[in-house]
């Protein structure tokens, strides 16, 4: 399922994004091609989640630029509601009975397309990790909102299950534009149009990497391996 | 099994002291004694037990609905949470048993005081559980609902209230536990039914294994109060505090 309308580019001129007494970066000018998926890449503690959270608004004293759909590392799935009424959850909380009653045929298809279609009335606490992450997904994309931003969403999960729903993520991302926050270069090759790696206090974000082939790419590709292997280098040359 | 052994050791060794010291019954009755009297008199027992049980449960309802809505309240509105909060916390710094008299002297020796009583000593472990539960929402589920545009009523009411429900039943399991007590306490300072009433009265006539036996009816009140509210709550809030 694709975005609805046209996904538009996320741009951020001259930004000073500080968390608490830190500061995270300053002047900071980057740009998220519309309808592509970035992948933002650094170590632990770099500030990688802070520029994430402001482009979210989650910042105190930071306005979001636009709508957003959100993706934490834990699903944030309700224990109460249902998995239908979980990926439902923003236009419950809204309140538009009309918005409601209209996404709903939407939820079901994306439950569908993450293979959840026959757990709709499970509650979370009935599935497993990898399947309460997929629900997760199908709640961010359900959001319809131009720009999706995901904080490592699958870093909790094994090894399998993980490269199964960044497939699966590629796949349902396509003509939005993503930002996906890791620490881990190969999901970053494997699901980002671009990655840009972060580093530094306040980070700064290196040239837009673009490899070749489309995504979801395949893990086995030499290509692949081979600029794995430069990023890792280069993630350990970085102060941490 | 082994505690049922335990209460059956003591209840021996009870009645072998009684046995072996010849006290009077009006001072310390045997169980056997407890145990007919029990019987004979079931009739008073169960009447007076059923008015006493009347008085926790609507006690216990009130001061659950009554300290809920206020929690409520107070996570909602800052203003109230400055002006009242305080004052609540004060007040349970007031011995409940000082108070009353002072109930049944406005509400009379009916049930409205006892009812009152009850709720009066389950009022606050209830706000403060619920209250508590409120302020301590997954971080993590705000901010999604911020993100989603969420307004704070519907984060209140979708959110933070159902996430603060295991809290909630927590404090309704100790208002089960306290209840018998306020309502016992009101029935004690004045009253014209129940089994507190039951009890004062077989004492002052010399009658001490009906008191007895009044008693045990009342512990098997309070812990037939307490696992139905257990059950109600395991029932109605499935779901542990806040996960992940």
């Amino acid at each position: 399922m694709t975005y609805l309308s046209a996904a538009p580019p996320l741009l951020v001129r001259d930004a000073r994004i500080a968390f608490g007494e830190r500061l995270v970066a300053r002047d900071l000018t980057l740009e998220f091609p519309a309808g592509r998926t970035t992948c933002l890449l650094g170590r632990s503690g770099v500030g990688k989640t802070s520029l994430l959270r402001w482009l979210a608004g989650l910042l105190p004293d930071a306005p979001r630029a636009q709508p957003v759909a959100y993706m934490a590392q834990s699903d944030l799935l309700l224990p109460w509601l249902s998995v239908l009424d979980n990926v439902l959850l923003g236009y419950r909380l809204r309140g538009d009975r009309v918005a409601l009653a209209a996404a709903e045929a939407r939820a079901r298809i994306l439950l569908a397309e993450v293979g959840l279609a026959d757990r709709l009335d499970d509650r979370p606490a009935q599935l497993s990790g990898g399947m309460r992450q997929r629900a997760a997904l199908a709640r961010t994309l359900c959001e319809d909102r131009p720009v999706v931003l995901m904080d490592e969403p699958f870093a909790h999960l094994d090894a399998v299950t993980r490269l199964e729903l960044q497939d699966l993520a590629a796949r349902l991302l396509a003509g939005r534009t993503a930002v996906l926050v890791t620490h881990d270069p190969l999901e970053a090759l494997r699901v980002g149009h671009q990655i840009r790696v972060l580093s530094g206090s306040p980070f700064i974000a290196g040239p837009a990497i673009e490899p070749v082939g489309v995504v979801p790419r395949d893990p086995a590709d030499p290509a692949l391996l081979g600029l794995h292997a430069r990023l890792v280098a280069e993630l350990r040359g970085l102060a941490p | 099994m082994r505690p049922l052994i335990t209460a059956i050791g003591l209840l021996l060794g009870w009645e072998a002291l009684v046995w072996a010291t010849g006290v009077p019954s009006y001072i310390l009755p045997p169980p056997s004694r407890v145990l007919t009297v029990l019987i004979e008199r079931s009739d008073l027992l169960v009447a007076e037990a059923a008015w006493t049980a009347t008085e926790m449960v609507v006690g216990l309802l009130l001061g659950l609905v009554l300290g809920g809505t206020l929690a409520i309240v107070f996570a909602a509105s800052a203003g109230w949470r400055r002006w009242a909060l305080p004052l609540v916390i004060v007040s349970q710094a007031i011995p409940v048993i000082a108070i009353a008299p002072l109930l049944v002297m406005w509400l009379g020796y009916g049930m409205a005081s006892k009812v009152a009583m009850a709720a009066l000593v389950i009022f606050f472990p209830v706000v403060s559980t619920l209250y508590d539960g409120l302020r301590r929402t997954n971080e993590g589920w705000l901010d999604l609902a911020r993100t989603m545009d969420a307004s704070p009523r519907a984060v209140l009411l979708q959110i933070r209230l159902p996430a603060a429900l295991p809290a909630f039943a927590s404090g309704a399991r100790i208002a089960a536990a306290v209840a018998p007590i306020g309502a016992v306490i009101g029935e004690w300072v004045g009253a014209s039914a129940g089994l507190g009433y039951l009890m004062t009265l077989s004492l002052a006539r010399g009658q001490t294994p009906l008191a007895f036996a009044a008693l045990v009816v009342l512990c098997l009140l309070g812990l037939a109060l307490y696992y139905a509210t257990d059950w109600a709550a395991r029932v109605l809030v499935p779901w542990q505090s806040q996960g992940e």
